[in-house]
């Protein structure tokens, strides 16, 4: 499956509040990561709505990343835990819907985290350039 | 003054659609009276060529139940669109692809091929299973292509007006059907039924919960369910936070929880999200592990989250690629 070329397209949900501005550090800093993923930036994980994560995947996403503030730091208390709530069952539903489990991941970057973040990054596209493209709707006839 | 004619078709439905028709009862006679039937292949003699016969808009509106899962039904749809002014998509299957919509869980194959040849009833010693075309000393027989994925009708013809529900209940159908004969309809692409959900309505939202208490969701088979408290409350999901109302809670009244069969609101776009989204928020614990110990004790999230909305859904059905 793994093919060299290929590239995957990775979308990243952001809290402004942490990750965001980890991801800056990480470019202020000038730590090399790869390319692949698109970041939106949101208020909050908790504000990340599972139709989001849908339409990445229906409109082409390899992978899609929820990014957060660690459990205790969100700023409006329980965002990110929603955000774990809902994660879990995304998870399950959409490998009912053929869709790999490592292709969807929740992670917890603070704004000091810019290394961090780069590394999850790096890990993921590797990891989703081994599981090769997920393709949706390719395979349909109609 | 002529009667408006008036048509009814099936594609992928159970029957139950036709039925609800014959349930408006005395009603029916009303609806007879106001216009002319000009097709209805489960209760008239009419055949295709004589829709075909018909001038392009004759027909003043056409209901047409049931999901679009095969040429054949692709070609009577697009038919009945031509010759007519409205097409109504009547009941769940049509308007969000239904109970057979289920079927894009699978692909054409998978599902030919447990049909034919794996049930463990299947007796069929000589692999057959059926052709679009096939050969014989009389020449060839054909039959329409089954497609791998189910349509709502909307997927496939240009929909005017949906009449949401397995099946639609007779008060709505009366409703839609006297709005259309006095031309006083709503703006085109308008679900016919309130736009509420259906836990505004519902006798037992007094008990519904904010936070959900139970740590383990059951099937309703597996309890004894109270007549009155709020399904969620008992640990059996119940699709009414995510479900359009107007169906007078059928299921709630008879002790079921909602299934979703009335689809979602105007301003969701799928149906399953939405109610993912409203169960998680309700959980009430914020410790991982516990929360995957939740979730697991749903047994098929996407079957019952989409139980009447797959092929509406975002992602529409599942990927087939390495299954
Ligand atoms: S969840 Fe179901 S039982 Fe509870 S209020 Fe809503 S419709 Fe009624
Ligand atoms: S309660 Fe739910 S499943 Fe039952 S008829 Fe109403 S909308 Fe459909
Ligand atoms: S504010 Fe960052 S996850 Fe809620």
């Amino acid at each position: 499956m793994a093919d060299n070329d290929f590239e995957p397209k990775l979308v990243g949900f952001l809290c402004r509040w942490c990750t965001y501005q980890g991801a800056d550090l990480a470019g202020t800093s000038r730590i090399q990561y790869p390319p692949n993923l698109v970041p939106i930036r949101v208020m909050c994980s908790g504000r990340v709505d599972p139709v989001f994560v849908l339409n990445a995947f229906s409109r082409g996403a390899d992978g899609v990343v929820i990014f957060g503030c660690h459990p205790g730091d969100c700023h409006y208390q329980e965002g990110n835990y929603k955000a774990v709530r809902r994660y879990n069952l995304l998870v399950k539903l959409i490998e009912q819907l053929g869709i790999e489990k490592e292709r969807l991941r929740l992670e917890w970057v603070s704004a000091a985290e810019g290394a961090r973040y780069a590394k999850v990054v790096k890990e993921i596209t590797e990891e989703i350039k081994q599981l090769g493209p997920l393709n949706w709707g390719r395979t349909e006839e109609n | 003054m002529a009667k408006p004619k008036v048509a009814f078709y099936w594609c992928a439905s159970c029957g139950g659609c036709e039925e609800a028709v014959i349930d408006l009862a005395e009603d029916i006679l009303k609806v007879v009276e106001a216009v002319d039937i000009v097709f209805w292949p489960v209760a008239l003699d009419f055949k295709r060529k004589d829709v075909e016969a018909m001038e392009d808009g004759s027909i003043a509106v056409s209901f047409i139940n049931g999901a679009v899962r095969t040429s054949e039904q692709q070609e009577m749809v697009e038919l009945l669109r031509r010759k007519s002014g409205l097409v109504v998509a009547f009941g769940s299957c049509s308007h969000l692809g239904g109970i057979p919509g289920l079927a894009n869980f699978w692909d054409r194959n998978a599902i030919v091929n447990r049909a034919y040849l794996t049930t463990p009833s299947t007796d069929n010693p000589d692999k057959v299973i059926p052709q679009v075309s096939y050969e014989t000393e009389v020449g060839e027989l054909t039959l329409p292509e089954i497609y791998d994925t189910v349509n709502s009708l909307d997927q496939v013809i240009d929909v005017d007006y949906y009449l949401p529900g397995c099946a639609p209940p007779p008060d709505l159908i009366m409703n839609a059907v006297t709005a259309i004969l006095e031309g006083k309809l709503p703006p085109k692409g308008s679900v016919l039924s309130p736009n509420k959900s259906l836990c505004d309505t519902c006798k037992r939202n007094e008990t519904k919960p904010e936070k959900l208490l139970i740590k383990e969701i059951k099937r309703p088979y597996e309890i004894l369910i109270d007549p009155e408290k709020c399904f969620l409350e008992q640990g059996l999901l119940c699709m009414g936070p995510a479900t359009r109302g107007g169906c007078g809670e059928r299921c709630i009244e008879g002790n079921m929880p909602c299934r979703g069969c009335f689809g979602p609101t105007d301003q969701v776009k799928d149906m399953g999200a939405k109610f993912l989204s409203a169960f998680a928020s309700m959980l009430d614990t914020n410790d991982e592990e516990e929360i995957k110990r939740i979730v697991d004790t749903i047994v098929d999230p996407a079957g019952t989250f989409y139980r009447f909305s797959l092929p509406s859904s975002i992602l529409k059905r599942r990927n087939m690629k390495g299954i």
